[in-house]
Order: structure tokens, then C-alpha cells, then sequence
């Protein structure tokens, strides 16, 4: 309330947001429907339906053989090993960094009520500042620009696609579990601190058992989509089902394709129902 | 977090299916270690962190030539393009879909209290539901990627089928947490409605979609953050953007271009997602 009182002398009319906003959003979008060459009639036209057409019964019925089946096996379980490592990295960054990142651990707070003069505040956020700007590059840049990158520094195979989703999911880690550890009650940190208990006494004891459900309940949900981003890696030569994917597609076999896609919908399905199970255990 | 004394008596069963699930968790860890046959301890100190960072460094300086930037604004504008118009759609895939697979709209709940559908309805408007839930499950469970591999197979390259890539991938997501949003709302002010006399539509248009919209909005501009990500990486596939030109750069080994691109994918991305923020807080 006091917010909207300090800036109602600021805006002339505050009923006039919603038509700016309204007008602003018309006109970006129709500038982009232009950039985008959107033409609905592409998609009726008669090269699109005979494409359709083509597809369709291209994909049916979906091919089941056990040799292709049997072929299937060896990248299915790759783009879960893929996702695992993936995680095992992604913590690996992601935990040291949203550490750093933490506001009320590294600057402000109840842990730092005693530190007096500027240069040390300065001194403190230091690493606070360099983390947050470290997770934001390692996060907004996509997982497989990554992985291609990434393919071309150390080659074709599992390697790449494992450090892609490291990487690009330490980023999302570090800055959530930033926001969960902020989140943090602050009491039983004073009373620890106020106990006498050091900086990495308060982090065990007072921040991480009470953060840790949420914690892992977040770490287990990227994992359902690292294992979607495994899977479509491929795409880019990073192993797993994305690259016969890819291949399939590339070669016209629409039947193997919806296989395909049959299996990775059983490979995720399977890590949702995990991972739901253990996230209602942690948190519920 | 839930107080101790109500957990305490399941504890002892917590703490053995907690013990349990973290050791099915290493087990998983220490398999997909082998499997990958990664050597983390080598990317720390030996050949791999090697090649990693001669490619990083062959990456400096980024290409700041007037030609290099001109090309990245236009790929990123695109990109956002990209992004905007299949958000736009997928909301428009989303809305109907999601009204068909909610139960309390279609045959229970406040709408139908006291005037019982006949079985047959009632066995339709079932139909309708699964029928419902069925095409989201399918547009939501295959990823944009190979939406934009389809569909550049159907209407060609450019930039409108990564529109349709993203418009049916994310309607798919969003029709699901749009119908949940709708079964969830506050069934109050609708028992009010109908007390004082409205008929379905009036309950559904004055009672369910006021309560249900805000929440809409925040999801939609949600995806959309999503969504930017995914269309700088479709290009990937022949759909236009800034993901075509990466494709390029990296394939044509132009590393300084490189940089440029994966600098403007960093610049529009935390855009986007400052914008996005700005105006969830604005609406809600």
C-alpha cells in the first residue's frame, strides 16, 4: 500500500498502464509477425499437405522390430547416464557458486551485523557479485549451444552433452539454491551465531537442514529436464537418442522416428515418476 | 516446513525410505559414471580441461566488426520474434485445450450440482475430456525440437516453423497447467454466483476465468522466458534466428563470430527475463 501511495504522484494516470502496455504489445507483435514470415496458408497449401500426408504415413505404423528395438538399447540408457552425470556436475558447480551468491551468507544479514566500515562490506560482496554474474552467463546461454561448443573442444560422444547440462544446469542450481538459502528463517541462524557458532558451523547446522528439502526437491526437478535436454543433445553429436533421432529424421524414416519418440516418453515418464515420488517424500 | 511433532510419528518410515531413495540415488550415480566412461578426475587436471581451454581462448576476442553486430541484432530480433508469436500461439493452443480437459467445467463440480447430466452427456463430455488431455500429452511430450524438425519439414526453413514448433510444444505445457489453474480455482465466489441465480457460462466467464486469468498470464510469461531460450536454439534445425547463425559460426569455425552471437543469446535472454519479471509483478 505504501508502495502504490509513493508512486501514484509519479505516473499522471495510473489507469493508463494497461494501454500503454496493450498498445507497446500490439505493435512489437505485429512487427514480429512480420520477421517470423508467418503465413498460415503455408501450412494448408497443397506442397504442405502432401508433406503431412507423406509423414503420416510415413510414421504408421511406428517400427518395432527387435533389431531395431535391440539397437535402441545401448543410446536409451547412454541419454540417462548422460542426465545423471549431467546433475553430478551441475551440483558440482552449482553448489559452491549459490553459496557464494547467498546474500545473507556472504554480505548482509545476521551473519555480518558485526562488520562495520565500507571497506569490508565492499571486500565481502566481492565474490557475491563475480558468482551471481558467473551462474547468469552459465544459465542464460542454452544447453546445446553448449553441448556443440563443447563437441567441438573435446569431440563427438557422451562427454559433451555431460558437461553441456553440467554446466548450463549449475547455472539454474547455483541461483535457485541461492534464492532457497535467502529463504532460510533467519532465527535459528541468530541463535546459532549468537551461541557462538562459526561461518561453516551456521551453514551446517542452521541453513542446510532446514533448506535441504527444498533443495533437493529442486535438484531432482532439473533432472527431469536434464534428461529431456540428454535426449535431444544428440542433435548436436552429444550422444544419446538424439542423435538417431536426428538421423532418422535426416533419412525420412518417420516410422522409426515415432519409436523413437516412444522410447524417450518411457525414459521420461520413468524419471518423472522417480523423482515425484522422492520430491513428495522430501518436501510433503 | 511442517512442525516436528506431526512427522514424528511416520519418522522412523521417513528415515528408511529416505535412506533407501539415497542410495538408490548413488547406485545411479556410481552406474552412469561407468557408463559414460567419463574421467572427471582427468577434465580437472589433464587433456580435457586442456582442450576446453584452447577453444575458450580461441574465442577472444569476439568479432565487434559493424558487419558482425549488424548480423547478431538481426539474428536476436529475430529470435525474439521467434519466441513472442509462438508464445502468442501457444497460448492460443492452450486456452481451448485446456477449457476440454477440465472436469468441473465439463460434467462436475459447482456447474452441475443438483441438475444431473444424462449418461449419455455425460459419457461425451468424458470423450472430450481424455480426448483433451490426450493432445496436450502428446504436443507437451515432444520436445520443440522435433516440432521444428517436422514442421520444417512441412512448410519449409525459416523462421515460422520454429513459431509452430514452440506454439505446439508449449501449448501443450501450458494447456496442462492452464486446466490445472482451473480446477483449482476458489469454488466460493461460484456457489455465490449460482446461488443468486447464473447460469454456466455466466459462472464460468464472471467466476472461474477472473480468478483463473492472472494466473494464466504468469505461467504464459513464464514459458515465454522458456520459450526465448528454445528459439535461439532452433535455428539449429534450419528454423531461422540466432540458433541458424550459431549453427553456422561454429560449423565454419568463424570462433570470433561465435562469440558475438553467444553474446547477444546472453544480452536478449536476460532481457527477456528482466522484462518477463517486470511485468508479473506489475499484474499480479
Amino acid at each position: 500500500m505504501a508502495r502504490r501511495a509513493d508512486r501514484s504522484p509519479a505516473l499522471p494516470d495510473k489507469s493508463s498502464f494497461p494501454y500503454v502496455l496493450t498498445a507497446a504489445f500490439a505493435v512489437t507483435f505485429a512487427l514480429a509477425l512480420r520477421t517470423a514470415q508467418v503465413d498460415p496458408r503455408l501450412l494448408f497449401d497443397r506442397q504442405a499437405l502432401t508433406n503431412i500426408t507423406r509423414f503420416v504415413r510415413g510414421a504408421l505404423p511406428p517400427r518395432i522390430d527387435a533389431e531395431f528395438l535391440a539397437m535402441l538399447v545401448r543410446p536409451a540408457v547412454e541419454t540417462v547416464q548422460i542426465s545423471v552425470m549431467g546433475m553430478v556436475i551441475a551440483i558440482a558447480i552449482g553448489l559452491p557458486l549459490g553459496l557464494l551468491a547467498t546474500s545473507s551468507l556472504t554480505w548482509r544479514g545476521v551473519l555480518h551485523e558485526r562488520i562495520t566500515g565500507v571497506g569490508r562490506r565492499v571486500l565481502a560482496f566481492v565474490p557475491y557479485g563475480t558468482s551471481r554474474a558467473l551462474l547468469s552467463v552459465l544459465r542464460s546461454i542454452p544447453e546445446y549451444v553448449w553441448a556443440f561448443m563443447f563437441v567441438r573442444a573435446v569431440g563427438l560422444g557422451p562427454f559433451p552433452g555431460i558437461l553441456a547440462i553440467g554446466v548450463a544446469y549449475g547455472g539454474m542450481l547455483g541461483k535457485v539454491y541461492s534464492e532457497i538459502l535467502e529463504s532460510v528463517d533467519p532465527q535459528p541462524l541468530e541463535a546459532l551465531h549468537a551461541s557462538g557458532a562459526g561461518k561453516s558451523g551456521i551453514v551446517l547446522y542452521g541453513l542446510f537442514p532446514e533448506a535441504l528439502p527444498h533443495l533437493i526437491s529442486y535438484t531432482l526437478y532439473r533432472w527431469e529436464c536434464a534428461i529431456r535436454a540428454s535426449a535431444i543433445m544428440g542433435f548436436v553429436g552429444a550422444g544419446g537418442l538424439g542423435q538417431q533421432i536426428e538421423l532418422s529424421m535426416r533419412m525420412f524414416q518417420f516410422h522409426e522416428v515415432i519409436t523413437l519418440l516412444g522410447v524417450l516418453l518411457v525414459l521420461v515418464g520413468a524419471v518423472d515418476l522417480i523423482s515425484g515420488r522422492i520430491r513428495a517424500q522430501v518436501v510433503g | 516446513m511442517p512442525p516436528i511433532a506431526t512427522t514424528s510419528v511416520s519418522q522412523r518410515g521417513w528415515r528408511w525410505t529416505s535412506c533407501l531413495a539415497a542410495a538408490g540415488m548413488l547406485a545411479l550415480v556410481v552406474w552412469s559414471y561407468q557408463g559414460a566412461r567419463v574421467d572427471l578426475g582427468a577434465l580437472m587436471t589433464g587433456e580435457a580441461a586442456a582442450e576446453i581451454a584452447t577453444y575458450v581462448a580461441k574465442l577472444f576476442p569476439p568479432d565487434l566488426s559493424s558487419h558482425a553486430v549488424r548480423d547478431a541484432i538481426a539474428g536476436a530480433w529475430e529470435t525474439f520474434a521467434i519466441s513472442l508469436v509462438g508464445s502468442v500461439l501457444s497460448v492460443c493452443v492452450a486456452f481451448p485445450l485446456a477449457l476440454g480437459a477440465t472436469r468441473t467445467i465439463l460434467y462436475r463440480g459447482v456447474l452441475y450440482e443438483g441438475q444431473n447430466l444424462s449418461s449419455a452427456q455425460k459419457l461425451v463430455r468424458m470423450a472430450v475430456f481424455i480426448a483433451s488431455k490426450t493432445v496436450l500429452a502428446i504436443f507437451r511430450t515432444v520436445p520443440e525440437i522435433i516440432w521444428a524438425l517436422i514442421f520444417v519439414f512441412v512448410v519449409g526453413l525459416g523462421p515460422f516453423p520454429g513459431v509452430l514448433a514452440l506454439g505446439f510444444h508449449t501449448g501443450g505445457v501450458l494447456g496442462r497447467l492452464f486446466g490445472e489453474v482451473l480446477e483449482d480455482v476458489d469454488p466460493r465466489p461460484l456457489e455465490a454466483l449460482q446461488s443468486t441465480g447464473s447460469g454456466r457460462l455466466g459462472i464460468v466467464l464472471y467466476g472461474i476465468l477472473p480468478q483463473a486469468l492472472p494466473q494464466f498470464a504468469s505461467y504464459a510469461l513464464y514459458r515465454w522466458e522458456v520459450n526465448i531460450r528454445a528459439a535461439a536454439v532452433m535455428g539449429f534445425v534450419g528454423a531461422g534466428g540466432l540458433g541458424q547463425r550459431i549453427h553456422v559460426a561454429i560449423s565454419l569455425f568463424h570462433e570470433h563470430q561465435l562469440l558475438t552471437l553467444i553474446l547477444a543469446v546472453y544480452v536478449m535472454v536476460t532481457l527477456v527475463d528482466a522484462l518477463s519479471a517486470w511485468l508479473r509483478a506489475r499484474l499480479l
